[in-house]
């Protein structure tokens, strides 16, 4: 019956030299933890950033002597960005490598193609950056690391349209656009409900299609409309592209931005370089003295480190803090109930808040964040390309929500005159 | 040139189907027996959703070879006709809520009527306008399932498995033999084309067009005929698909990984018969399905480049065209 | 969606910038494609290995993308021919070049397309250049620098291939192969070498257009793939071999998904595209300068 693999002897040779060198993790077999990851496609730069972030958690994790004394191992497969594959990695984790515990990849839409299989064998389930995954399913044992809150799409907009009905003048009319993909489609439901309730008209609303190149002719029709506010929620590329023809266009308005994802990335940072000036956009985490959370700039450090190496994000202040977080949780949830209980995991972490590098955390309905914590922040004084300013504080001011506040939204915003 | 090998053919297809109809379906029968329980051996699901993936390509490569191995017309929408299923498929769901299995025929006939009109409109250009074509019915498709947010929209649409499905013990399982139906079923339509007017015809096209019209033969129609049959298929191998992901974005119904499987998988196993898509659809099926597990990064799709580039290099006719000239050579 | 003068001729000027750009990425594809009937699938691959080289030029040695790419044009001629051969000796000397060499360029298309991710990470990259980021503002139109680059060198290009096709010797023979490669082999040229030329052209025009979609917006690997449906639809609306027929239906997709865009909302812009293409090939499958 003891026939070895291959792979099992490797292991249990990597485990005789673990064990030469810290006998404390000596008796017992490593605590696998299992994921599908888009290490390939148009998620992996997410993907790879997440999984750097994983790493450098399980290094720390054995450097202090392991998760109930066991060694913590990841196991983890490309998913190649395909939902198609992540059926079968799951049960590949769950039945054939027997991991102990299993978090998602990165996204919604492996989140979800993963959630009948976890769901089937009961397992407690942490997922990364998933909108509204467990909507349909309601599954008790999954919690989810994008503090969107309960009601994820209006929170995309909400700062904006907060502090844009408390300006003064109050402006009267705004502009939707975004992309046509899930991001896009929900961040604009939730702002033409929080521009309803705030009693501002919706001049324009348009979606463009993935892999718009030519944005001067939306921000045209978007010009003629002449509104106040400016309402975006696109993604990486055409992020760029819109605030690029916006300023080849010279659209101005009160407030410009609003859910832009790609904003938060390095390398639209630095292209865009001071475009970015008076945009406001969602952000989760920017090195601001209110986030100074304990253990947060330790991590960024190793993580800007090795990230050259990795070939991912240099700035990692997106995906990055957060995934760490998640592995915190789920090793204070091991440790706090020693055991590797689904049951006992999932009660535990529905029960208890949660002191991580992104701040303190509180589960609630449907495994979203008990209060959501969407920034809105705005791009000051951006001098240059030089992507090392966007490490300081006071170049990406966080203006709304009140608790995390750093500065005051500036208005207006004026495209660059060339 | 063509008029000796298509009586070759002929006689290797009389010689094949002395076997007899009923006795080919007896060996599918046990040998899908067999798979099953030896499946079931293993005491997890993971065989049954990789062999659900494997089947589906079998699937999809045997129906996409009906039309482009057989005829030579290069359907590159595949991902439209498998979208059409997989659509078809929410559709129903989000409203009817009919079981999967009165499902994939709907499926397979609007696909099958896809594949239809667009033939109508295509099929009398030289075949590389078709090609080309079919790219962009996959593109507009892709389009209009953006803009209606009834199936979803761009933001995608979750669909539910039912909870207990009758006589299996899991839904996986069931899964599992429904695409071997369908696969098994492809394979028998495909071979039975082959063995049939329709198929001797369509080799007399794909030889020479002008020839064959010339000759008599119905050339358009045969075209539809196979344009629809092979449409048809197509959509029916989508129509689990949203049940087995249970989350559909269009990205995810149009992939290109889709097409490019569906093309490469015949090619590699040999276009002129319908072993040669199976074979190609189970190594290189199984060959992704043991990659993404053991190698596990980027490098995973280059080796699938690269197996592509030289199988197809060394031997452009297939395993199937390399293993009969080997022999050949032999005598 | 009010109609304005300013908004219609703004949205024909994105069109024919756009075009300009499109030409550019087209040509190549016009001439393997159109007039060699070598579907080359992996054009797009090698157009992002364009922006690559472009990126790496430029963030290393702070060299013009433009400029990089232009010396690139020269190694990446000689590849073409060698890859050309090799495809030559593979599948069209055997016959089977239709199915199984449109096999082989799938399978390169993933080749390079990993290659890059290997060598360049998954991240979005881009370039800097003064011409981009400002605008020139005529009356109400506005065009900017990193539109209007793309459009003069996607022009220039487009020119300088027809006129060397007209002129020169082997451009004559390569036009001469595209009409009828027995002809050739009978007043003693030999249609392998032209062909190897005119795909070595080919490949160099990619690189090019690689630059021109790095200036244009910010790239990754897999992006390439979106446009196989693009440059293969403008090639066919141009009526395959004809290179002003492919300035013509380049300028016609741009200015087709602007004007859309503009007055219908964008979203429907990339069926509006290729719904023309299919009623072009239903209603005349030779395209706007077919014979």
């Amino acid at each position: 019956m003891t026939k070895l693999t291959r792979r099992q002897t490797l292991a249990l040779a990597g485990s005789a030299v673990a064990t030469l060198a810290t006998p404390a993790l000596a008796q017992t077999s490593p605590i696998k933890i299992g994921f599908g990851m888009a290490l390939t496609g148009g998620l992996a730069g997410g993907g790879k950033a997440a999984l750097l972030a994983y790493q450098i958690w399980a290094e720390e994790v054995n450097a202090r002597g392991g998760l109930l004394g066991r060694k913590v191992e990841l196991v983890n497969y490309d998913d190649q960005s395909n939902p198609a594959t992540v059926p079968a990695i799951y049960t590949k984790l769950l039945d054939i490598d027997k991991v102990d515990l299993v978090v998602s990849g990165y996204a919604t839409v492996p989140t979800a193609a993963a959630m009948p299989v976890v769901m089937q064998k009961g397992k407690v389930f942490l997922s990364l950056f998933a909108l509204a995954a467990n909507d349909q399913f309601r599954y008790d044992r999954y919690f989810q690391m994008q503090p969107n809150g309960p009601e994820a799409k209006f929170e995309f907009s909400r700062g904006y349209f907060n502090l844009a009905q408390n300006l003064n003048p109050k402006p009267k009319t705004v502009a939707l656009v975004g992309a046509d993909a899930e991001f896009g489609v929900l961040a604009l439901e939730g702002a033409r409900e929080n521009a309803k309730k705030a009693g501002i008209k919706i001049v324009y609303d348009r979606s463009y299609p993935p892999n718009t190149m030519d944005f001067g002719s939306i921000v045209r029709a978007i010009k003629a409309t002449k509104p106040d506010l400016l309402f975006i929620g696109s993604y990486p590329p055409d992020s760029a592209g819109m605030i690029r023809a916006i300023h080849e266009v010279g659209l101005d308005a009160t407030m410009v931005g609003g859910g832009m994802i790609g904003l938060q990335f390095a390398a639209l940072k630095q292209q865009l370089g001071p475009l970015l000036n008076n945009v406001v956009c969602y952000d989760l985490y920017t090195p601001e003295p209110t986030m100074n959370f304990p253990g947060v700039v330790e991590f960024l450090k190793k993580y800007q480190e090795r990230a050259e190496k990795a070939g991912v994000d240099p700035l990692g202040l997106y995906i990055p803090p957060f995934a760490y977080a998640e592995m915190q949780i789920l090793e204070a949830a091991v440790n706090g109930v020693k055991s590797l209980d689904d049951k006992k995991l999932a009660d535990y972490i529905r029960a208890n808040s949660f002191s991580t590098v992104v701040g303190d955390i509180k589960f609630g309905d449907r495994g979203e964040w008990a209060k959501p914590r969407i920034l809105l922040i705005q791009y000051r004084g951006i001098v240059g390309n030089d992507v090392e300013q966007f490490k300081q504080a006071g170049k990406q001011v966080i203006i709304d929500p009140p608790q995390f506040k750093s500065g005051d939204l500036v208005v207006p915003f004026e495209s660059v005159k060339r | 040139m063509t008029s000796p090998s298509i009586t070759a053919s002929g006689a290797k297809a009389r010689a094949s189907s002395s076997l007899g109809f009923p006795l080919i379906l007896l060996i599918c029968v046990v040998s899908s027996a067999v798979l099953y329980f030896g499946l079931s051996q293993l005491d997890s699901s993971y065989a049954f959703l990789a062999a659900y993936t494997v089947l589906q390509f079998v699937a999809l490569a045997t129906a996409w070879n009906i039309l482009g191995g057989y005829a030579g017309y290069v359907n590159f929408g595949v991902a439209a006709f498998f979208a059409t299923g997989v659509y078809t498929s929410v559709i129903i769901y989000k409203t009817v809520q009919w079981p999967l299995l009165v499902t994939i025929p709907v499926a397979a006939a609007a696909a099958g009527l896809l594949g239809l009109g667009m033939g109508y409109l295509t099929l009398r250009l030289r075949g590389v306008f078709f090609s080309i074509a079919t790219l962009a019915l996959a593109v507009v498709l892709n389009t209009i399932v953006v803009n209606w947010s009834f199936v979803g929209g761009s933001r995608g649409v979750y669909v539910m498995r039912p909870q207990e499905i009758i006589l299996f013990s899991s839904y996986e399982r069931y899964l599992f033999v429904v695409m071997l139906v369908l696969a098994i079923g492809s394979v028998l339509i495909a071979r039975t084309i082959e063995n049939s007017w329709l198929g001797r015809g369509l080799a007399a096209l794909k030889d020479d067009e002008m020839a064959a019209e010339c000759a008599g033969v119905p050339s358009l129609r045969m075209k539809l005929i196979a344009t629809t049959i092979s449409g048809a298929l197509l959509g029916a191998a989508g129509a689990p698909f949203p049940f087995f992901v249970t989350y559909v974005d269009p990205p995810t119904a149009f992939s290109l990984s889709i097409a490019v499987n569906a093309i490469a998988m015949p090619l590699i196993g040999g276009t002129a018969t319908w072993l040669g898509p199976v074979i190609g659809a189970l190594l290189l099926g199984t060959f992704q399905q043991i990659a993404t597990v053991t190698i596990s990064s980027a490098l995973n799709l280059l080796i699938v480049g690269v197996v592509l580039v030289i199988f197809i290099t060394v031997a452009p006719n297939g395993i199937i065209g390399f293993v009969k000239d080997l022999r050949e050579k032999r005598r | 969606m009010t109609f304005s003068l300013d908004l219609f001729s703004n949205a024909i000027v994105s069109g024919i910038l756009l075009g300009g750009f499109y030409c550019a990425i087209a040509v190549g594809i016009t001439i393997v494609f159109g007039m060699l009937d070598i579907v080359n699938i992996a054009h797009p691959a090698f157009i992002m290995t364009g922006g690559f080289i472009a990126y790496f030029a430029n963030t290393q040695f702070g060299i013009d993308p433009l400029a990089a790419c232009a010396i690139a044009m020269i190694p990446a001629y000689y590849l073409g021919r060698l890859l050309y051969r090799f495809y030559n000796v593979a599948f069209e000397k055997r016959g089977e070049e239709s199915l199984q060499g449109l096999a082989f360029f799938f399978g390169l298309l993933f080749i390079i397309e990993v290659a890059l991710l290997l060598i360049f990470g998954v991240d979005y990259r881009f370039v800097e250049a003064p011409y981009i980021g400002p605008t020139i503002e005529i009356g109400f139109i506005s065009i900017p620098w990193r539109l209007l680059i793309p459009l003069i060198v996607g022009l220039g290009l487009v020119l300088v291939i027809i006129a060397f096709l007209s002129r020169t010797f082997i451009g004559k023979a390569i036009l001469a192969v595209s009409q009828d490669p027995l002809a050739l082999r009978l007043v003693g040229g030999s249609p392998v070498k032209v062909k190897e030329v005119a795909f070595g052209l080919s490949i160099a025009t990619a690189i090019l257009a690689g630059a021109l979609l790095i200036i244009i917006q910010p790239i990754e690997p897999s992006f390439g793939r979106d446009f196989i449906g693009r440059v293969f639809c403008i090639t066919v609306l141009g009526g395959m071999t004809s290179l002003p027929g492919t300035i013509v239906a380049s300028m016609i997709l741009g200015v087709s998904e602007s004007l859309t865009s503009t007055f219908l909302g964008p979203s429907w812009s990339p069926a509006i595209a290729f719904g023309l293409l299919l009623i072009t090939l239903a209603v005349r499958p030779v395209g706007i300068f077919g014979r």
